[in-house]
C-alpha cells in the first residue's frame, strides 16, 4: 500500500517536528493545566461574601437583628456603617461596596405594612451576577418573631440534580474540555498547513507523489492522540482537585472526543486552506473561538439566546461536544442517548475534511 | 514525440493578470543533456519550470514532458522528476538522515533499498559526517547538497533545478556541477536556471529568457559565434571618459566596463568597428589600446536582451 506508507511518511515527520517544539509541547500540557486551574478555582458563579455597607437609620432591635440576619446568609459580608442613602450611593459608585443596604428609620413600621418595603438594597448592576446573587436577598423575610420563618414554605423547592451542591467546577469543567480541545486542536492544525507554506516545505511536497489526502490525514492523526491525552489530564485534574465525577462510561467520553477532535482538526485544516500566513490562521482561529465560548452553551445557558444565535451556536461543533459530555459525565447518560450530537460531530468532521482536501490543490496557482 | 526529447513544448504561456511571466515559449530539451535556463531575476525561469512540473496550470501552450502531458498527467509525472526548489524547501527541524528518510518513504522506495541508497547518497554528497545534523544548522553548500540527494533518491529521469547555486561559494559550485556532470552522464536529463554566465558556459545547450520571451538558444558555442555583433574590448587610462566618448557614437549598441578595460558591442552591419571606435577615440585625444575580441556568453547576453533599435543600429 505505497498510499498507507505515505500517509504514515507524513505522520512519522509531524510527530519528529512536533517532539522537537519544545513550546508547542508546553502547550499541550500548559494550555488545559492553566484553564482548568483559572476556571476552577478563579471563577465562581455561586458569588458569596459580597462586600456591603449598611445605613440603619432606624436602628431598633428589629433593624439590628434583620442586618445580622442578612450576615448569615454569607451572600453579603457587612464590612461598613454609614449614616445615609447617600454614602451608600457613593461607596457604590467607587466600587468600594457591591451592596449597600438601607433602613429607613420607619423601618419597623414598614415591617408591618404589606404595602411597603421596610428596607432598600442598592446593588450595583454594573456586574449581572452580583445582582442576580443579590435578587436572593429579596426574599429574605423579616419578622418580630424570628421563628415564624421557619414555618413558613416557599410554594415552589428546587432540587439541583447532578450537582447537589452547586459547585461551579462541576458545571464548568465538562464544557472546559471543549473549549479547551477546540483551541488547542484548532490552532495546531490551522497553522499546521500554512507554516509549510511559509517555510517553503509545501512547495517540495506538492512535488512529491504524495496526495491531498494523505497529507491532510497524515497531518491530523498525531494530534488526536495529543487530543486524548488532553482529554485524560483535564479527566485528571477535574478528579483530584474539584471532584469532578464522571458517571458514565469513560469509553463514551473518550468515543465522543475522539469525533469532536476530529470535527476540529478538520476545520482547523479548512481555516489553513484559506489563509497565507501564519498570522491570519490565528486571527481566523480566534475569531472562531469567540462564538465556541460564548454561544455553545459552555457559559451561558441555550435556552436563554435568541434564535438566532442559537442557530449559530447549534452549527458549533463544540455545542454538540459539551452537550455530550455534561450528558456522560454529569446525567450518566450513554451516547445512544444522544445519537443526533455523535453524528453531527461525525459528519462535520467528514465534510470539512473532504472541503479542506478539495480546496488545497496541489498547485501554486 | 520524440524519443530523443526530454521535453518538448510549445507556445507555452503563463500570465498573471496583465503580466506575461512566460511567453509563447517553445522548448527542447533532449535527453541525459544539461539544459540550462539563463536570465535575469523575474525573467520566468522559475515560471517556467513549475509550470513544466505541474505546478502551475499554463496559461496557454502545451508541454511534453517524458512522454506524459501537463498538466494534465501531472500526477503520473510525479514519480519520475525530481525538484529542486529556489529557497531550501526540506525541513528545518529534521536531521538529514530524516529527510533522506522521509523522501525516501514519500517517493514509495522499498524499506530494503532505504538504507543502501541513503547510505549511498550521503556516501556520494559528502554528507555522512553531518547525518545526523539537523538541516537548519547547516551551511549554504551542504543544504544544497542535501537537496540535491533529496532530489535525486528516487532516481528520477529528470532533475529540475530551479537556481540551484544562488546561496552557496564558488568551490561549492564546481562541486555540484561536478556532480550534475556525474548525473547527466548516467543518463538523468537536468534543467538547470541560472544567472551565472560561468555556469551557463557548461550547459550543454541553453535558452536565454528575457521578461518571458526566448530571446536566443542554442550551443554556448552557438550562441558567442551568432551574436551578430563585433566586440571591440578597449584599454584606456581613463576608461571613464573613454566610455562616454563611445557611448556617443550612434550605433555602438552598447559599453560595459570591466575593470579597466571596455566592452563595446556594435552590430556587424556597421563594417569597420574598430576603425571607428579608435577615431572617434582620437578625436577626443584619448589614448586606448583597441582589438577585436570573441563574444563570451556575458556579450551574447547583452546582445540578445538589447532592444531591437539598439541591435539594428
Amino acid at each position: 500500500m505505497k498510499s498507507l506508507s505515505r500517509l504514515m511518511a507524513i505522520t512519522r515527520k509531524e510527530v519528529r517536528q512536533l517532539r522537537r517544539d519544545r513550546l508547542t509541547f508546553a502547550m499541550i500540557i500548559g494550555m488545559p493545566l492553566m484553564q482548568i486551574l483559572m476556571f476552577g478555582y478563579a471563577i465562581n458563579t455561586d458569588v458569596r461574601n459580597l462586600k456591603t455597607a449598611v445605613a440603619d437609620e432606624a436602628n431598633t432591635h428589629l433593624s439590628r437583628e434583620f442586618i445580622a440576619q442578612i450576615g448569615e446568609t454569607q451572600v453579603a459580608l457587612v464590612q461598613q456603617r454609614v449614616d445615609s442613602v447617600a454614602d451608600l450611593e457613593e461607596l457604590l459608585r467607587t466600587g468600594d461596596i457591591s451592596i449597600g443596604i438601607s433602613i429607613p428609620p420607619d423601618f419597623d413600621r414598614r415591617v408591618i405594612d404589606p404595602n411597603r418595603a421596610a428596607a432598600h438594597i442598592l446593588v450595583d448592576g454594573s456586574d449581572p451576577t452580583v445582582l442576580g446573587v443579590a435578587n436572593q436577598l429579596r426574599n429574605m423575610p423579616v419578622a418580630f418573631d424570628s421563628n415564624r420563618q421557619e414555618k413558613e414554605h416557599s410554594a415552589i423547592e428546587v432540587r439541583p440534580y447532578y450537582n447537589p451542591e452547586r459547585r461551579t467546577p462541576v458545571n464548568i469543567v465538562p464544557g472546559l474540555m471543549g473549549v479547551i480541545l477546540t483551541m488547542t486542536m484548532m490552532i495546531f492544525t490551522a497553522v499546521a498547513i500554512v507554516r509549510e507554506r511559509e517555510l517553503g516545505n509545501l512547495e517540495l511536497l506538492i512535488n512529491t507523489p504524495v496526495t491531498s489526502a494523505e497529507l491532510m490525514i497524515g497531518k491530523i492523526l498525531p494530534y488526536i492522540a495529543i487530543g486524548l491525552v488532553q482529554l485524560a489530564l483535564i479527566l485528571a485534574i477535574g478528579d483530584l482537585l474539584f471532584d469532578v465525577p464522571v458517571r458514565g462510561s469513560v469509553l463514551d467520553l473518550y468515543i465522543a472526543a475522539s469525533f469532536f477532535i476530529a470535527a476540529n482538526l478538520a476545520l482547523g485544516l479548512f481555516v489553513s486552506t484559506m489563509v497565507s500566513t501564519q498570522f491570519q490562521a490565528m486571527q481566523a482561529t480566534f475569531f472562531l473561538m469567540m462564538p465556541s465560548i460564548l454561544l455553545s452553551g459552555f457559559m451561558f445557558p441555550f435556552d436563554g439566546m435568541p434564535v438566532a444565535a442559537q442557530y449559530i451556536g447549534e452549527a458549533l461543533p463544540i455545542t454538540h461536544f459539551i452537550r455530550l459530555t455534561r450528558g456522560i459525565m454529569l446525567r450518566e447518560a450513554s451516547l445512544g442517548d444522544m445519537p443526533f450530537a455523535l453524528i453531527y460531530l461525525g459528519s462535520f468532521a467528514f465534510v470539512a475534511m473532504t472541503a479542506a482536501a478539495m480546496r488545497f490543490s496541489k498547485r501554486l496557482d | 514525440m520524440n524519443d530523443e526529447l526530454a521535453i518538448r513544448a510549445r507556445g507555452l504561456s503563463k500570465h498573471f493578470g496583465s503580466l506575461r511571466a512566460v511567453d509563447r515559449l517553445d522548448l527542447d530539451v533532449p535527453k541525459a543533456s544539461i539544459y540550462g535556463f539563463l536570465g535575469p531575476n523575474g525573467c520566468g525561469k522559475s515560471t517556467t519550470i513549475r509550470m513544466l512540473c505541474g505546478l502551475l496550470t499554463p496559461t496557454e501552450g502545451n508541454a511534453d514532458v517524458l512522454g506524459y502531458h501537463v498538466p494534465d498527467q501531472s500526477k503520473e509525472l510525479k514519480p519520475k522528476i525530481g525538484y529542486m526548489t529556489q529557497k531550501f524547501s526540506l525541513f528545518g527541524d529534521l536531521t538529514v538522515a530524516e529527510n533522506l528518510q522521509f523522501i525516501a518513504e514519500i517517493y514509495s522506495v522499498p524499506a530494503a533499498n532505504r538504507k543502501p541508497r541513503i547510505d549511498e547518497l550521503l556516501e556520494k554528497y559528502d554528507l555522512t559526517e553531518q547525518y545526523k545534523q539537523f538541516a537548519r544548522t547547516m551551511s549554504g553548500g551542504q543544504k544544497q547538497r542535501l537537496a540535491l540527494a533529496c532530489a535525486v533518491l528516487h532516481h528520477p529521469d529528470l532533475l529540475l533545478l530551479d537556481e540551484p547555486t544562488s546561496a552557496v561559494d564558488p568551490q561549492s559550485r564546481r562541486d555540484f556541477w561536478a556532480n550534475l556532470f556525474r548525473l547527466a552522464e548516467g543518463g538523468t536529463t537536468i534543467l538547470v536556471s541560472t544567472h551565472y554566465m560561468d555556469e551557463a558556459e557548461r550547459c550543454h545547450k541553453l535558452a536565454i529568457l528575457d521578461h518571458g520571451v526566448k530571446v536566443a538558444d542554442g550551443t554556448p558555442q552557438e550562441l558567442q559565434d551568432s551574436t551578430g555583433m563585433i566586440i571591440v574590448e578597449v584599454l584606456a587610462d581613463d576608461p571613464y571618459r573613454a566610455q562616454t566618448v563611445i557611448k556617443r557614437i550612434p550605433v555602438v549598441a552598447s559599453v560595459t566596463q570591466l575593470g579597466i578595460r571596455l566592452r563595446v558591442l556594435i552590430p556587424e552591419s556597421v563594417g569597420d568597428a574598430l576603425e571607428l571606435v579608435d577615431r572617434n577615440l582620437r578625436k577626443q585625444n584619448i589614448t586606448a589600446e583597441t582589438r577585436i575580441a570573441h563574444a563570451t556568453l556575458e556579450d551574447v547576453f547583452v546582445a540578445v536582451t538589447l532592444k531591437p533599435e539598439q541591435r539594428a543600429a
